[in-house]
């Protein structure tokens, strides 16, 4: 008999992809100014590195927070004993306050319908685990965040049928692509029960315009389905156009409610604080739906998962000083806004050009299709291998994320020291220029004999992901 | 709240609109009695006792202290603040590795150093409730079964099965032989699942007991590591009790007796473990799954993604229970505590001749009431835990919540109060008693016997009244009640 279960013995999480690789890689040779100068430069984690001085001296100021007291008093037992599901209240008030202010304050979240979460892994998790089950599909728009593969597919056995993309509109989603991808769903026999984008998008970087957003509430209105919208880099568009919530065009619409379930039942948002606070150590993540039932379910699910007590206290605490989420918001935006500056223009330097509507998130989505030898993803693949193990950046390679277009990767910039990011694009360029050296110098012999070094380099892992994808 | 109508039920998926998560069990009525109307000494001294939440609130002090004089545990002091961009952006799924470290050794010795745990086998989950949840998805496929000793905790359902699709096949145990597991009783269950063509891929134990607040012996567990061998199927030991043990016989741990089997396969064999029960913090989100398999370890690390533990709250433990100083206090005074308070509320509940299962672990007693039962069924059972919930303002769980086969036992929770609840719940109790078996409530004089005769004389005068203990009895109110 089989010993452990198929889930435990399939490769669903999808951590065998190239993106878990190159972190692998990046852990056996992790670059450090004075330890390891000539190591591996870490571009491939959206992290939010650049404002945990604003935190730190709200810490400062606020030593109350720490002592686990409350107006003097000490609340440790009260933290310590307190599991319910429903959330520490304060918490929770503070969070959709948050959330609101993000938002410019055009939509108000209710505490009540607030489910928390250790994280926005679970928060997607629970949320296909409520939506949908085996034999049925979440349409989502390439390319897309790798780790969906594990979050939305492993345990619950739901598919993921994809919404192509391309460059050619800046990979916008478009009416023609959500047909096609329901379609294909069908063609899989899958039964489709809804759509999930990612606002901001991860890894494009860009905001989802108004135009995209109603489209999707037209499909999901007409098909009788469900539209998560992952929100959990919103506190991070640092330009125009700014940010528009999903929550914001339920509330303009007025053609939402004549149906057998009202559209706003079915539209569910996922939030975090990983990525717009920095914390993704603290594990706080969320589901927001005006649906009950789902409310309901998914916060009986939470108890998988629960935000720590200890965690929720310190954060509603902070969040609640609405003098420092303001500044907070403003400044973080400001320092992302000048760090992508830098990346852009560093790749620039590089004759590298990014997607031209990059205007959130912690990342560029850069466009290397130029460099590939061949307009192919093995070409992909070993450019990827190059600027992994030759230039020693872990960037993530779009067929990670299932861009239908060979040549484009994710590159983070909000995870390092400005000295760093400046390595970086030194490496990039001196690497470009020697490639471009190589072509001048006609070599399909040399680039072959190079190509066929980096083919001795593989491992038998690496064969395996030839062979997956 | 919406009704759930057709579409909804299109529009969800199974497992959000069905049952098994376990809530709607007629149960949560004494939660519910809870709730509306609870306790509190000077507030509400006619409120519902909550006896149902196995907390473990007697050493919060201890740890108070402990925090006093290590600020630098903290991310959010001065002392520790230079670690806090470290830690808030520290979100490996293999955690923390002092963190790990401290928990191995911290579950060495509460299993007194006899046995020493990996660090690399410790995976985090959210709490006892997601490690569960984890290592039955490690373990098990959708139709797969489980079997599990009854009484158990009821929420394994909802734990084991609810989304994972899982079953449970309950394994009787009798109060003839103290409720322990007998291999006849597994191989009988084994054999029947068979039968019936159903997968069984493990047993599932839970030592020390909950509801029973005992620890196995060592023969049991003995005989029940060989029969999972023998059927190569999986052992599941939930352990998150075990330094609740107050007193002899001391824990065994399935880790200490799985090398005294031959030809054990260790492949089979995994510990939950969690810090909401021994440390008394069920709100800091502690799960602990450690295993003896390579591929459950490394898949299960994976999953471990959907409930981690809070890196602050690593951070803090990883400190707390590094201090070996403080641990060794910690556990010799807990179990001190324990076994005072297990001592105090048993005594007390034997001079009404109500005795409980010998216990020497647990946050609680198995209270037997079955003397007391008007009809020795379920439903007689069901009609005096009302009785309770309602009129004696208690919330116990009744056996038939754990599956018990016997109607007519209870578990209560004695580690969540203090010790004036504990007394005014024994009050309570006996005069419960008192009123059931008809005579009246006699005592040893204390300085609240005055209050105490009061009461007796109302249960003589009005034994049938349904309302006798509510604030809102048209009764008038003695004095010396409104006093206290």
């Amino acid at each position: 008999m089989k010993l452990l279960s198929t889930k435990a013995t399939c490769n669903s999480h999808g951590q065998d992809s190239s993106y878990f690789l190159g972190w692998q890689e990046y852990e056996k040779n992790p670059y450090d100014e004075v330890m390891n100068p000539e190591g591996i430069i870490q571009m491939g984690l959206a992290e939010n590195q650049l404002s945990f001085d604003l935190i730190e001296s709200w810490l400062d100021k606020n030593p109350d927070v720490p002592g686990f007291k409350s107006n003097g008093k000490s609340i440790f037992r009260e933290l310590a004993l307190f599991q319910d599901y429903h959330g520490l209240p304060s918490f929770k008030k503070e969070l959709v306050d948050f959330m609101a202010e993000i938002r410019g304050n055009k939509v108000t979240f209710d505490p009540n319908h607030i489910v928390l979460t250790a994280g926005s892994t679970p928060a997607n998790e629970t949320l296909m685990f409520c939506l949908a089950e085996k034999g049925e599909a979440f349409l989502l728009p390439t390319p897309y965040y790798p780790g969906f593969d594990r979050d939305l597919k492993w345990r619950t056995g739901v598919e993921i049928v994809p919404i192509q993309c391309t460059s050619s509109n800046n990979f916008q989603i478009t009416e023609p692509a959500l047909q096609q991808a329901y379609q294909d769903a069908k063609k899989r026999n899958l039964r489709v029960k809804g759509v999930l984008v990612t606002n901001p998008s991860n890894p494009l970087g860009t905001t989802m315009s108004r135009s995209e957003l109603n489209l999707l509430i037209d499909f999901i209105k007409d098909k009788n389905m469900h539209l998560i919208s992952d929100e959990i880099y919103s506190g991070t568009v640092y330009s125009s156009p700014g940010f528009v919530s999903v929550m914001e065009i339920l509330k303009e619409r007025n053609d939402l409610k004549d149906c057998d379930v009202p559209v706003g039942d079915r539209v569910h948002v996922v939030y975090s604080l990983s990525k717009d606070l920095g914390l993704p150590g603290f594990r706080v993540g969320a589901i927001y739906s005006e649906n009950e039932v789902v409310v309901g379910a998914a916060t009986k699910m939470s108890s998988f998962g629960l935000v720590s007590s200890q965690t929720q206290y310190l954060l509603s605490a902070m969040l609640g000083d609405k003098k420092f989420t303001k500044n907070y918001i403003s400044e973080n935006q400001k320092r992302l806004k000048r760090r992508q500056r830098m990346l852009v223009s560093g790749l620039q330097k590089a004759g590298i050009s990014c997607l031209k509507t990059n205007n959130a998130g912690l990342f560029c989505w850069v466009d290397m299709s130029h460099l590939l030898h061949s307009n192919t993803f093995e070409a992909e693949m070993d450019l990827w291998k190059k600027i992994l193990y030759e230039v020693r950046l872990n960037i993530s390679p779009g067929a990670s994320c299932h861009c239908t277009e060979p040549g484009w990767f994710r590159m983070c910039f909000a995870n390092m020291s400005e000295d760093t990011l400046n390595l970086a694009m030194k490496r990039l360029k001196a690497f470009v220029a020697a490639e471009s050296n190589d072509n001048a110098c006609s070599k399909r012999t040399s680039r072959r004999k190079s190509l066929s070094n980096w083919v001795f380099r593989l491992s038998s892992r690496d064969h395996r992901e030839q062979e997956e994808r | 709240m919406a009704l759930l109508n057709k579409n909804t039920h299109q529009l969800l998926s199974k497992i959000a609109t069905n049952d098994k998560h376990g809530e709607n069990s007629p149960y949560f009525d004494g939660w519910k009695a809870y709730n509306s109307n609870p306790f509190h000494p000077t507030k509400n001294p006619q409120g519902v006792i909550q006896m149902g939440l196995a907390e473990n609130q007697l050493c919060f002090d201890l740890i108070e202290e402990w925090i006093r004089n290590n600020p630098k545990a903290s991310i959010c002091t001065k002392e520790g603040v230079n670690c806090f961009k470290y830690i808030a952006n520290f979100q490996d799924y293999h955690g923390l590795p002092e963190f790990r470290k401290a928990v191995a050794n911290f579950m060495s010795k509460v299993r007194g150093g006899r046995v020493r745990f990996d660090p690399d086998r410790i995976l985090m989950s959210g709490g006892a409730t997601g490690a569960n949840e984890l290592i039955m998805f490690c373990l098990a496929d959708p139709g797969d079964a489980f079997l599990v000793p009854s009484p158990y905790y009821p929420a394994f359902v909802r734990d084991l099965c609810w989304r994972t699709r899982a079953q449970l096949i309950p394994v009787e145990c009798h109060s003839s032989n103290n409720f322990k597991i007998t291999t006849e009783a597994l191989d009988e269950a084994y054999n029947k699942a068979k039968e019936d063509n159903i997968n069984v891929k493990g047993l599932i134990i839970t030592n020390p007991s909950n509801p029973l607040g005992t620890t196995m012996d060592r023969e049991t567990l003995k005989s029940i590591v060989g029969f999972i061998n023998e059927k190569n199927i999986h052992l599941v030991c939930d352990e998150i009790y075990a330094a609740t043990v107050f007193r002899a016989p001391s824990f065994v741990s399935v880790s200490e007796v799985m090398h005294e089997i031959e030809h054990c396969n260790s492949d089979l064999i995994h510990i939950i473990y969690s810090l909401s029960k021994d440390l008394g913090l069920p709100g800091f989100r502690v799960g602990i799954v450690y295993s003896y398999n390579d591929g459950v370890v490394n898949n299960g690390r994976k999953m471990s993604s959907f409930g981690l533990v809070s890196s602050q709250t690593q951070h803090f433990l990883a400190a707390l229970l590094s201090d070996e100083n403080f641990v060794e206090r910690f556990l010799a005074e807990s179990s001190r505590r324990l076994a005072a308070r297990h001592s105090h509320f048993t005594k007390g509940l034997e001079k009404v001749n109500i005795t409980c299962l010998p216990s020497n672990a647990g946050l609680f007693c198995w209270m037997n009431l079955r003397s007391l039962l008007k009809e020795k069924t379920f439903e007689g059972e069901m009609m005096q835990w009302r009785l309770i919930i309602n009129e004696v303002k208690l919330n116990v769980s009744p056996g038939s919540s754990f599956d018990c086969s016997e109607p007519g036992w209870y578990r209560v929770c004695f580690a969540n109060m203090d010790d004036e609840t504990v007394d005014v719940a024994l009050k309570r109790i006996r005069a419960f008693v008192g009123k059931e078996t008809g005579k009246p409530v006699e005592l040893k004089r204390c300085k609240s016997n005055l209050r105490l005769s009061f009461s007796s004389r109302r249960f003589d005068e009005n034994v049938m009244s349904p309302h006798m203990m509510s604030p809102h009895s048209p009764m008038p109110h003695s004095p010396l009640v409104r006093a206290t």
